[in-house]
């Protein structure tokens, strides 16, 4: 047992926490543009951008100049990082356009967002580098690293803390941190500042902002900004940080709409959002760890698993634990009055 | 629609400038790739309806193109009918699979002594299996008030699972490819092939169109007489038009919704006769292939009315083989019509005031003009 909790446990939790990282950035992203009233199921399209443009970026920067690269090291991945959010950010304006300006159908939008995402990666990844969609590989410098946190190696040999530290809590990316420095930002944003108060009041009831003499296209065009910046973190982190080292065909795999999902669980606040990724990244792990879960009284195949965060979240939307109530405006495009 | 318009700006002009719009970024999309799109529209068109420089291809290119045209239709029926109703049914992939997963076992539950019955049994499963995997999300939207589109991408995701699970375990053929056994031969369909064969005419042997084809017009049909000739199609536009005047004139939200879904799911669910009865004859794994996420942009494009359902349907059929065939002859990869096909959804879709508004000033003004 101790031998579970010390090694099985702690191995899965820091897969939890790898997992959920890209998921909870994609959360928060959709957490922004959904509590200004602007749905946002093009999640899964503008990471997968973010994802393509930070691999293909990447490589292209840190290829040497002899190759056709631009020969620049290290910086190589930071190049990446800042191809990626501005995709994403573009994607983004797409949707806005779409929903905020041409008061189109906002779900419509992220249905096309998604397809084209799907679509022009391959096509322009194939053009670029003929690898059948996929980027080259990844080398270091074109890549995010482990960051070894202060003590971690010296503290690796006390028992339980020493474990938890230098398992779980050291050794992740750069992004990994960043990703839940977001969680407490965004909370502060939120529910702190003045433009916070602004978006949850534009997502409840855009007339009232309007009235009060704040421009709701304003708000809702910088909520999505900030939803291109995160789900190009989030895309980044899945073709720099993690043991995929490059972007592959349909790297995202369905977890925009996970994301979706957890912030549905999260009822749209960021803290839970926070718990509800973590939960999903478990069950992501636990779901890659072992094939079949038996549970003692029944045997749950590993496909259970994979489908668990998608009943869950029916499950949560069904009302019949905890209603989760979405902003009040959401999808509706705001029409001024004259 | 709209009551600014002359009919045939608001059905045919703006749909038309639309479409061309998409395929006009579609160009400059092939451009980006290093391709010209001129070759790219021949070597669609060819590949998709006739090949004259090898001509016995010619019937080849049609069977395929008659085949995703089928799938097309029923799914973007199914949107459609959901459409009418104001609902946003984005589950026809789950449905389609789930359906297939029904057909499967009932073809392989008997041994079906003749096609026709196997027919009209396989269209009854998927119609119920289909419909089965819709009734849940609508179920919840009409009484729970959970978001359909969330639900129905929930439920996609979960056949997905469920799908995978049952491949690889309980209805696994021998061997270790995830695909179920095959059906009885006698429960075969009949394909282009052979109702063409029926009164003396050629067709291509190995093309996968078969007798669903006609089903799918049949079914196309029918929903045109249900949504604009019956009782129910009115209720189910008028609940589509204003929730609120439908409810105070007595039609029920929790009658109408679970109807049009169901249908919904039905219709998508037909699909797999197309597919896993008629082409496959066994379970696949994928064997929906993105083709209910298509008939969104087919029920967008069709403006939910049957005759544009079924035209739009042949569009993207014609797109999709020859999309296929740009692979062979210039190494464009698949993903293409990815590409074309939402970019139709975005055009004819959520950017289509893009083109309504200046519209609607140009004949507004006009009308005033006139009238004054």
């Amino acid at each position: 047992m101790m031998d579970f909790l010390t090694h099985d446990l702690l191995q899965l939790s820091d897969s939890a926490v790898r997992n959920a990282i890209p998921l909870l950035l994609a959360c928060l992203a959709g957490l922004y543009s959904e509590r200004a009233g602007i749905f946002d199921i093009g999640l899964e399209g503008k990471m997968l951008v973010a994802a393509f443009a930070a691999g293909a970026f990447s490589a292209i920067a840190g290829m040497p100049a002899y190759d056709g690269g631009w020969g620049m090291g290290a910086w190589s991945v930071w190049i990446g990082l800042a191809a990626a959010i501005i995709a994403s950010i573009a994607f983004s304006m797409i949707h806005a356009f779409a929903s905020i300006t041409l008061r189109g159908n906002q779900l419509i939008s992220g249905v096309a967002i998604n397809f084209f995402a799907a679509g022009i990666t391959v096509l322009i990844g194939q053009h670029w580098f003929r690898m059948g969609g996929q980027t080259p590989q990844l080398r270091e410098g074109q890549r995010f690293e482990a960051i070894n946190l202060p003590f971690a190696e010296s503290l690796k040999d006390v028992p339980v803390v020493g474990d938890i530290y230098y398992q779980l809590i050291s050794g992740h990316n750069i992004i990994v941190y960043l990703g839940f420095i977001i969680v407490a930002l965004t909370w502060w944003v939120l529910y702190r500042t003045r433009f916070g108060l602004r978006m949850r009041a534009v997502g409840e009831n855009p007339g009232a902002v309007d009235t009060a003499g704040i421009s709701v296209v304003k708000l809702r065009y910088s909520a999505l900004i900030i939803a291109g910046i995160l789900c190009g973190l989030a895309g980044a982190y899945l073709s720099l940080g993690t043991a995929a080292a490059g972007f592959g065909k349909d790297m995202t795999a369905g977890r925009g709409f996970i994301a979706l999902a957890a912030l549905i669980f999260a009822k749209w606040k960021p803290l839970s959002a926070m718990g509800a990724t973590l939960l999903f990244g478990m069950l992501e792990a636990i779901g890659n760890k072992y094939q079949t879960v038996d549970l003692g009284f029944i045997v749950l195949p590993g496909q259970f698993m994979q489908a668990l965060p998608y009943i869950l979240t029916v499950v949560i939307l069904a009302g019949f634990v905890g209603k989760a109530i979405p902003p009040k405006a959401g999808g509706e495009p705001y029409v001024k009055e004259r | 629609m709209n009551k600014n318009l002359p009919k045939w700006v608001d059905l045919g002009l703006i749909p038309l400038l639309t479409l061309l719009l998409a395929f006009a970024v579609s160009g400059l999309v092939v451009l980006s790739i290093g391709q010209d799109p001129i070759e790219v529209v021949k070597v669609m068109v060819n590949g998709a309806l006739c090949n004259p420089a090898t001509n016995s291809s010619c019937f080849s290119g049609i069977g395929h193109t008659l085949y995703f045209t089928t799938n097309f239709i029923f799914t973007g029926l199914a949107v459609a009918v959901a459409f009418h109703a104001r609902l946003f049914n984005i589950g026809g992939e789950g449905q389609a699979g789930i359906a297939g997963v029904g057909v499967a076992l009932v073809m392989l539950s008997y041994d079906w002594p003749h096609w026709s019955i196997a027919l009209v049994v396989g269209t009854l499963a998927a119609m119920a299996f289909g419909a089965a995997w819709a009734a849940i999300p609508a179920y919840l939207q009409a009484k729970r008030g959970s978001h359909i589109v969330i639900t129905t991408i929930m439920f996609n995701l979960i056949a997905t699972a469920i799908i995978g699970y049952l491949l690889v375990g309980p209805m696994q053929a021998e061997g270790s490819l995830p695909e179920s056994p095959s059906f009885p031969e006698a429960a075969a369909l009949p394909t282009m092939h052979d109702m063409f064969g029926w009164f003396g005419l050629a067709f291509d042997k190995n093309a996968p169109a078969n007798i669903s084809f006609v089903l799918a017009i049949i079914a196309a049909v029918l929903v045109w007489v249900l949504i604009w000739k019956t009782r129910l199609g009115y209720e189910m536009r008028a609940f589509g038009h204003s929730e609120k005047a439908a409810v105070y004139a007595g039609i029920s939200p929790l009658k109408i919704t679970m109807i049009a879904m169901l249908l919904s799911g039905a219709l998508s669910g037909l699909m797999a006769v197309n597919t896993v009865q008629g082409e496959a004859e066994r379970l696949l794994l994928g064997s929906v292939e993105g083709a209910g996420f298509i008939g969104i942009a087919v029920a967008l494009m069709g403006r939910s009315h049957p005759v544009g359902v079924v035209l739009a349907a042949f569009l993207f059929g014609v797109l999709t083989q020859g999309g296929a065939e740009l692979q062979f002859a210039l190494g464009i990869p698949a993903e293409m019509i990815t590409v074309i096909q939402a970019l139709i959804i975005m055009f004819t879709g959520s950017l289509e005031n893009m083109v309504r508004i200046p519209m609607e000033r140009i004949f507004i003004r006009a009308g005033k003009g006139a009238t004054s």
